[in-house]
This record gives structure tokens, C-alpha cells and sequence, in this order.
């Protein structure tokens, strides 16, 4: 049974009036997503044992009348850079194929307690590197708008499996907008909160200061419930944050008037002409629903690639460092003369795919001696300067709205062989991840070819309960 | 200035990346292009500016609720209560589940070639 129509308040609905047990829900999807997984390749494992024991516990609870939590019985896909206790989580790549974690991340711990029913593993870029899913080890994702396009990446299986209702949720993690533009691309919502708001225990380390676990949903009602299920202090990871967690859903009242919203003038520059329509016009809507919309200006927006593939970088090559064939599953074949080192460089040059050796190259050159100061002192000093931008705008608006990406999903193939044109893709998205800003898209039309294009909404640190009003004001103003 | 092979060999040997010729060649390409493109920051002026240690430091006083006791601890955000948690002992994974996803393990260690000749 496709999960298109079903949303977390139908689920509950139909729980609670006994149309269908969580049990028969997640066979039924499973059933369904593994009929139709071949179409994108969005699901790299299924976890059904595991779904079933976490569907029949909602069902007892009901039973015996206790609450069955905010996300009893929903079916929700987990990207496979995070980590599920011994359900295998590939990150995308050869190293992996066989590793089963020993360990829950918080944010999958926190979705089972609330009921939610994890279907299985999404597909992505390896280690979370790239915007298309196309550096996945075990093939591609299919956007199923168009098959013969991308899914946008790097959580382009979890932007699938929702576009495509194998889920109805799930979990991505955004590191230069690895959640907002594969949802963009797949036409649906995607949110990357405050850098700290979700834990990152357990979200494979890509760029420590950077990375975000983030909900994917069909409406702005369901990414806001997922994120509040998962959000909030955890003694776990350090830099989760101490801020109480707001109850974003029970803000959703559709009132937006009189709100402040910011364009940043250099996102809108360089768009492709569909594409700046599309948000033109998502902006009237907003002016109609009674927003205050004026221009603002994020002046060292055209540094943000050069500053992000730096820290990025610089930060993976010491996290991928500890593949080395000692602890993870995979060693390369030694001979009998081959040493520590050799089985070190070994494992590392057959395990790990073009795009990570490349990101692992560029991070340990920025970071080797003689260029440090010059590249990676450097960049941390104009992520103040990018940081600055956002704190100055917000001063004179309450959220911004941009485009997510500069054009619709492109076509499978046909940005691989620059890696310099697909990082500069990322331009709109990479900005918020500098500045650990909260931010989102939210979808807002179609391309004459039917290519889904996303609104982003920005906001203030912590303030995820504005952006997502104005998320949810525009989509039900849309709606009609 | 232009990244030469011999650079592309000298990273990879820090990175302990085994690369083939083709992937140096390819890799030096790449490299070269990406850097190009990182060389605009040098159009910024970063005198006098602090590089970024935590981007809730950074968000002007949005977290203001210092309790006492306060670690200011710039990683986890400035002001924060200290995100350090309590020395306490408590259960830990284990070894024998620590190490069952290694490759080669054999009494409760990883085993790897051997470093030290007797």
C-alpha cells in the first residue's frame, strides 16, 4: 500500500478507530516500499524485524490504553549514515557493507519511543559527499518525478522514499544542504535545524561543525512533529544544545501577518528563470497572508563554497581517518610483506569512492603544514564574516526566503565529471550550514517539464517555531 | 600557483590514501581546479577578525540562560550550562562487542600486522 495519502494525524486516526493495527500498516508498507524500491533504489536495507517488534509495541499500547506516542505506528526511513543497533548502516559505502552497529543514534532512539516504525536504511552519497546521490557505492537513486534525473543529494534516498510514499517520514542529515535540496529536487519538505538542536550521537562524523540530522516529510505539520520528537539536549554529543524545545506543531496556527521577510538580494542574482518565478511568486503569497517583505543583503555570500570546502574537507579528512581497516569490517588483501602502513593506504585507496578521496585529499592539504593559516585559519575567519551577514539581516527581518537550489533535479550523469560546477550548486544552502542557522524547504510549484523547485525559509538561531509558521501559512495558502 | 603531482603523492601519503597513476593524474586536476576557486577568499579582508570556533557563540546572545557554574565552553556554544556530564562510572559496550565488527580479532584484541619484531 503506497503511504501517499497517509500523514502521522491519519495514522493515529486510523489507529485509534481501529481501521488497521501498526502491525498491519508497516507489513503493508514494507510489502509495498520493497515492490517498489527497484524504481529509485532509494532503500538500502529493510529493517522489517525491527519494524514489526516497534509496530506491535504501539499496538499494545493502545490495547492496554496508554499513549502510543506523537509518532505512534508511522512509517519513517532512516538515512543510512545513521546508525541503527544491529540493522547494517553502509554510509553508502564499500568500507561498511557489512557493518551492523552496536549502538542506536539518539535521534533513532527518540523516533522508536515515540512510536515511529523504522522501515529501513535510505540511500545517499557516500559519507554524506555530493549532491546527487550518484557517489553512492551501491548505485544511484531514480528521482521518481523523473527517473531519469537525480534525487538531489546527499540524502537523495530519503528524499525518494517520501516523494515516492514508501515512508512517510524520514530522517536525512545536512552538512552543506543535504536535506533541503535533495527535498527540493523530490518535491517535498526538508528541514536542517539549529547547528546542536538534534544530536548528532550517532550521525556518522562527515564535518563535525557542521552537521545536522534533519526531518523529511510530505507536509510542514509532519517535518515540525518529527523534528520536535527528536530535538533537544542529549548528554551524548556536547555541542547539542541546552535551549528547551518548542512545541512547533501546536504553533502552526496559519497566522503570518505582519512578520518581517528578508530576500537576500545576492540569492537572487543567478537563478535560472523557472526557477526565480516559482519563488517571485511564493513570495506573493506570503505578501498576500499579510508578510512585510523587503530586500536584505548577505554580503559575503560568493565566499561561502570556497569557505565551506575548506572546513568541510579539512574536518572529514580527520573523521574518515578512522577507516583504516583495523576496526570497521573491511581490510584489503595484504600480502606477506605488507605492513601496518601498506594495509592502512590498502583499505583506504580500494574502500573509499572518487568523491571521498577527494574531499579527504583537499581537507589534509588545507590542513598540512605551511598551508594552514592560509587556507583553514582563513576560512574559519570569513565564516564569522558569513555568520555576521545572518545576525546583521536578522536584525531587520524575522525569517528570509530564497531558492533552495539555483535549478531544478538535473539529469543522472550529467554534472559527475566537474566536481567544481556540482559544489558551486550548493551556493544557496551551504551559507545556513555555515552560520548553523535553522532552515528549510518547503516545495513551491512545478517547471513546465514537472520538476518540483523548493522555497527555503531561513530563521534565527533557535527559532524554528517562526519558520515553520511562515512554512505551513505558505503551503496551506498554496494548497487551495 | 600550480598543484603538481608530486604534491597530489606527498597529500596522499599524509592521508594514507593508496592512489593509482590514473587517480593521481585525475586527482592533481580536480585539486588544482577546487583551489583555484579557494583562492578568492584572499579578496576578503579577515584583519582583525576572529575565526569561527562555535556558531552559537557566534548568534549574538541568543542563549543567554547562564546558570551558575557555567563552563563557558566555546565548542558547545558559549554560556551554556557545562555540556560535560558527570564522572560517574557506568556501563560501557564491552569488548567482545567493541571489536565484532573488525576485521581480524583474536583474544579480545584487533589484530593487525605485526609493528614490533621480538
Amino acid at each position: 500500500m503506497s503511504l501517499k495519502e497517509h500523514s502521522i494525524a491519519s495514522i493515529r486516526a486510523g489507529l485509534l478507530a481501529k481501521k488497521f493495527t501498526a502491525a498491519e500498516l508497516a507489513i503493508e508498507a514494507l510489502e509495498h516500499a520493497q515492490k517498489e524500491n527497484p524504481k529509485t533504489n532509494a532503500y538500502l536495507t529493510f529493517s522489517s524485524e525491527r519494524a514489526l517488534e516497534a509496530a506491535r509495541e504501539v499496538d499494545r499500547k493502545i490495547a492496554a490504553g496508554e499513549y502510543p506516542g506523537a509518532l505512534a505506528g508511522v512509517p519513517i526511513a532512516i538515512k543510512d549514515v545513521i546508525v541503527t543497533r544491529g540493522v547494517r548502516t553502509t554510509c553508502a559505502s564499500r568500507l561498511l557493507e557489512h557493518y551492523i552497529p552496536p549502538y542506536d543514534a539518539t535521534a533513532v532512539e527518540r523516533v522508536e519511543r515515540a512510536g515511529g516504525v523504522i522501515l529501513g536504511k535510505t540511500n545517499c552519497d557516500e559519507f554524506a559527499m555530493g549532491s546527487s546521490n550518484e557517489n553512492s557505492a551501491f548505485g544511484p537513486v531514480r528521482n521518481p518525478v523523473a527517473p531519469d534525473r537525480v534525487p538531489g543529494g546527499s540524502s537523495g534516498g530519503s528524499a525518494a522514499a517520501v516523494a515516492q510514499g514508501t515512508a512517510v517520514l524520514a530522517l536525512g542529515s545536512d552538512t552543506g544542504g543535504s536535506v533541503r535540496q535533495p527535498a527540493s529536487f523530490c518535491g517535498v519538505t526538508g528541514v536542517t535545524p539549529t547547528y546542536g538542536r538534534v544530536s548528532r550521537y550517532g550521525l556518522t562524523a562527515f564535518a563535525s561543525s557542521l552537521d545536522h540530522v534533519g526531518p523529511l516529510a510530505r507536509s510542514v505539520r509532519d517535518a515540525a512533529t518529527l523534528l520536535q520528537v527528536i530535538a533537544g539536549r542529549d548528554e551524548m554529543d556536547a555541542t547539542s544544545a541546552f535551549a528547551p524545545v518548542e512545541d512547533y506543531a501546536a504553533a502552526l496556527d496559519g497566522n503570518v501577518r505582519g512578520l518581517k521577510i528578508g530576500l537576500p538580494r545576492e540569492y537572487f542574482d543567478q537563478l535560472s528563470s523557472e526557477t526565480g518565478e516559482l519563488i517571485y511568486g511564493a513570495v506573493k503569497v506570503l505578501e498576500s497572508l499579510g508578510c512585510e517583505v523587503r530586500e536584505v543583503t548577505l554580503p559575503h555570500t560568493s565566499y561561502a563554497i570556497a569557505t565551506y570546502y575548506i572546513i568541510a574537507t579539512a574536518e572529514a579528512s580527520s573523521n574518515l581517518a578512522r577507516y583504516d581497516g583495523v576496526r570497521y569490517t573491511r581490510r584489503a588483501d595484504l600480502g606477506p610483506g605488507d605492513t601496518l602502513a601498506d594495509m592502512y593506504r590498502k583499505t583506504r585507496g580500494e574502500g573509499f569512492g572518487a568523491e571521498c578521496k577527494r574531499r579527504i585529499m583537499l581537507g589534509t592539504y588545507v590542513l598540512s603544514a605551511g598551508y594552514y593559516d592560509a587556507y583553514y585559519i582563513k576560512a574559519q575567519k570569513v565564516r564569522t564574516l558569513i555568520a555576521r551577514d545572518f545576525a546583521q539581516a536578522f536584525a531587520e527581518v524575522d525569517v528570509m526566503v530564497a531558492p533552495v537550489s539555483p535549478f531544478p533535479a538535473f539529469k543522472l550523469g550529467e554534472k559527475v565529471d566537474d566536481p567544481v560546477a556540482m559544489y558551486l550548486s550548493d551556493i544557496f544552502t551551504i551559507t545556513g550550514d555555515l552560520a548553523g542557522i535553522p532552515c528549510m524547504s518547503v516545495p513551491c510549484g512545478e517547471t513546465a517539464d514537472g520538476l518540483p523547485v523548493g522555497l527555503q525559509i531561513l530563521a534565527r538561531h533557535f527559532d524554528e517555531t517562526t519558520m515553520f509558521r511562515v512554512a505551513d501559512a505558505y503551503e496551506n495558502a498554496s494548497n487551495v | 600557483m600550480k598543484l603538481t603531482e608530486q604534491d597530489v603523492r606527498r597529500v596522499a601519503e599524509l592521508a594514507n590514501l593508496e592512489l593509482s597513476g590514473d587517480e593521481i593524474a585525475r586527482m592533481t586536476q580536480d585539486l588544482d581546479g577546487i583551489l583555484k576557486h579557494i583562492d578568492k577568499l584572499n579578496e576578503v579582508d579577515t584583519t582583525a577578525v576572529e575565526p569561527m570556533v562555535s556558531t552559537l557563540s557566534a548568534a549574538s546572545g541568543v542563549i543567554s540562560h547562564a546558570a551558575s557554574g557555567v563552563i563557558s565552553d566555546a565548542a558547545s556554544g558559549g554560556g551554556q550550562p557545562s555540556s560535560l556530564r558527570d564522572d560517574v562510572e557506568r556501563p560501557c559496550l564491552g569488548t567482545a562487542t567493541a571489536i565484532a565488527n573488525a576485521p581480524l580479532a583474536g583474544n579480545g584484541y584487533f589484530k593487525v600486522p605485526k609493528v614490533i619484531e621480538r
